[in-house]
């Protein structure tokens, strides 16, 4: 019988396709205390490179999974315990996870959710699904994006809700055809979503353009939207780094693609190869090309940003008495959208992110799902 | 949406889309329908590998079986580019590719020059390369460098199903003639293929492997004995950065350079003969731009200067294989003054 004061650190799920991650960096050594959110290794997997935080507070008493060791997604890396526990309880508890690091991937392990597609007024839209139980939370991605965007926030998020993430017309594996590219037609594809999956409201997460996206639906039907969570959305100011939009829809090769990639994160060491390569994988994809310039006649303004999100959000909280929770994410190194904007929200909480650019999801996905879950809290 | 399909299939669903998207795409070539001597057109061979299989009967009038007579139907693909089509070309094996070659270096690959770009000649002309098939001297060849010799002329080898699919769709939508090389032994390889269309551009060599202490730069059905040696190698600590060239005409120097000074060592894999093939011109373009940052002489791993043997022992010694890579990557790393 394990110790139920052991709390495992185990190997996250980072994505549907995931089912290695390899170790190729501990940030956290036997002996340290860490707080929730803290750094504690460097995990390397076919598609990404990323950080793992802790999801516990505690002494980190075992490290068990060694650099550069192949572990199944789930399998325990390292233990967390205080300091009464006794050694041989550790012991005991790292035997076991030895075994299954050492078993490999299951034979039977399936590839997590399943991609599923709804008909859309005509449109394919993709989505995937995780989490059994609990509120329905639908995440939106922004422009260029896709579901894969929250791959390290869908699946810690579904432990208590059940999590959806959507790709947009014209992303992904969508249908790439984005008719008028207006906010709206956007919108259609998260309200089809939401149809059908049978959720009568949701929580609604919306990220850059997705903000803009999540407001959107918010604002034709306030009674379906339980909450809104909008991280570095677009739309409340007219600052944005026009640059990186049209570099984004413009580049045809690697070459010109990564270093306009490289200004969404604050640390631009996470643009690996392989992100470059599936982006321009997804860039290359017939239609893409015409659906990324339409959806910048909807974004920009010259150089600068069109639309307007502060009336849309004084509009939704308008309709709703102001009883929706609205939380606002943005991470202070943001490059595309300035984290400035953030004080010209009204009517929504806070959260400022050090150490984020423009994707905090995955520059520090803890403090955002921190963020999410308190906003959910909200909703009561 | 991407699932695992072969390289065989991934070029079949290439061509299936642009016939289907582009009425000007027809196909042609020796048993791509019917056959000769078979019973009617309903035996669809599909290719002497069977790539164009199925593509009959979907496009009725559009897939033309034509006489064992390459000087005519290649000149005839040629003559139709120039006047509308868009003709995919199947020359069966590169080794037959001298009784035509006056169409495709004299006359397709001159023809935008020539005529001051009022004409364009969007020819693609399939053929299979490469040894491995037991087939002997006459058609197991790898004569890719010919070709790359040839201005006008673009010269891709898709090493994968996923860079088969879009290679060949751009190919199709290039208004240049394309020589497209398909190398006999990766037909039954699997990967992951969008089922969307999507066109890859030429001249953007694939890094498919990072590293820091050796570059190898290879192309075709090298590149994943290439990767087969990068595996071993770096079980014994040595990173080598693998490029996949993906094409020879037009080539990604900058791609190549960028690596080798990363590297400061090279070694280049081809399965072509030794003399002016794709490995000397990878040698001397680093030479020449990429001096500086050597700190090794530069490695190659070919063929012999000699026709593929036909006996089976003296084929399998003749193909490089991932020894004589690790081998050249070892000589390389153990290089000293």
């Amino acid at each position: 019988m394990t110790d139920d004061r052991i709390v495992p650190v185990t190997m996250p799920k980072w994505g549907l396709s995931m089912q290695l991650g390899k170790i190729t960096a501990w940030v956290v050594a036997e002996g340290d205390e860490v707080q929730v959110g803290d750094d504690l290794a460097d995990i390397e997997t076919e598609k990404i490179t990323g950080t793992l935080e802790a999801a516990d507070a505690g002494t980190v008493r075992r490290i068990i999974a060694q650099v550069g060791e192949d572990v199944p997604v789930s399998g325990t890396i390292a233990l967390i315990a205080p300091a009464e526990v006794g050694g041989d309880a550790l012991d005991a508890a790292v035997l076991q996870a030895r075994a299954v690091i050492d078993a490999g991937v299951p034979e039977d392990a399936d590839g997590g959710a399943e991609l599923q597609t709804a008909d859309v007024g005509g449109r394919k839209i993709s989505y995937a699904g995780a989490g059994q139980d609990g509120d329905v939370i639908l995440l939106v991605h922004g422009y260029g994006g896709d579901r894969n965007s929250w791959l390290f926030l869908q699946e810690p998020l579904a432990a208590k809700y059940r999590v959806y993430a959507l790709d947009l017309p014209g992303h992904g594996t969508s249908a790439k055809d984005v008719g008028d590219g207006s906010l709206g037609a956007l919108a259609d594809a998260v309200t089809g979503v939401l149809d059908a999956i049978g959720a009568d409201r949701a929580h609604l997460v919306g990220h850059s353009m997705g903000g803009a996206v999540a407001l959107a639906v918010a604002g034709r039907d306030p009674g379906r939207v339980a909450s809104l969570t909008l991280i570095a959305p677009s739309g409340f100011g007219s600052g944005i780094n026009a640059g990186y939009l049209r570099g984004f829809a413009d580049a045809q090769t690697r070459r010109e693609l990564k270093p306009v990639v490289g200004q969404l994160f604050a640390d631009e060491s996470l643009v690996t190869r392989q992100l470059v390569d599936d982006l321009l994988a997804y860039k290359r994809l017939d239609g893409v090309d015409e659906s990324l310039h339409a959806l910048l006649d909807m974004l920009l303004d010259g150089d600068a940003q069109r639309g307007d999100s502060a009336a849309a959000l004084a509009a939704v909280l308008a309709a709703g008495g102001g009883a929706m929770p609205v939380t606002v994410v943005w991470g202070r190194g943001d490059r595309i959208i300035p984290a400035a904007q953030a004080e010209a929200v009204t009517g929504a909480v806070s959260h400022l992110i050090d150490d984020a650019g423009h994707m905090p999801q995955m520059e520090r996905p803890a403090e955002v799902q921190a963020a999410i879950e308190e906003t959910i809290a909200r909703a009561g | 949406m991407a699932r695992n399909i072969t390289y065989r299939e991934a070029l079949n669903e290439a061509l299936t889309q642009e016939m289907e998207r582009d009425e000007t795409v027809i196909v042609m070539g020796e048993d791509n329908a019917g056959g000769a001597g078979a019973p009617g057109d309903d035996d669809a061979w599909g290719g002497v590998l069977g790539v164009t299989k199925g593509l009959y009967h979907k496009f009725p009038g559009r897939v033309l079986d034509t006489p064992i007579s390459e000087s005519a139907f290649i000149g005839a693909a040629i003559g139709a580019a120039t006047a509308g089509m868009r003709p995919v070309a199947e020359l069966m094996f590169v080794d037959f590719m001298g009784v035509c070659f006056d169409q495709i270096y004299n006359q397709a690959a001159k023809f935008r020059y020539m005529f001051g770009g009022k004409a364009v000649t969007p020819v693609v002309i399939r053929t299979m390369y490469g040894a491995g098939l037991r087939a002997a001297a006459q058609h197991s060849q790898c004569l890719y460098p010919l070709f790359t010799h040839i201005p006008g002329l673009k010269v891709v080898m898709p090493s994968t199903p996923y860079d088969a699919k879009g290679m060949m769709i751009q190919a199709i939508r290039d208004n240049d003639p394309v020589m497209f090389f398909e190398h006999k032994a990766l037909y039954d390889l699997s990967g992951p293929v969008p089922e969307e269309s999507y066109a890859l551009p030429f001249g953007e060599a694939n890094v498919v492997r990072d590293g820091d202490d050796v570059t190898i730069v290879s192309l075709g059905r090298m590149v994943h004995t290439s990767l087969e040696a990068a595996g071993q190698l770096a079980a014994d600590g040595v990173q080598c950065e693998v490029i996949d060239l993906r094409t020879t005409s037009p080539l990604d120097e900058d791609t190549v350079l960028e690596s080798v000074e990363g590297t400061g060592r090279l070694v280049v894999v081809d399965e072509a003969h030794p003399r002016c093939n794709i490995a000397t011109d990878i040698s001397a373009l680093v030479a020449r731009k990429g001096f500086g940052s050597l700190r090794a002489p530069i490695e190659m791993v070919t063929a012999p200067h000699t026709p593929v043997p036909f006996s089976n022992a003296l084929e399998d010694i003749y193909i490089p294989d991932a020894q004589r890579v690790v081998n050249a990557v070892k000589t390389v790393t153990g290089w000293s003054r």
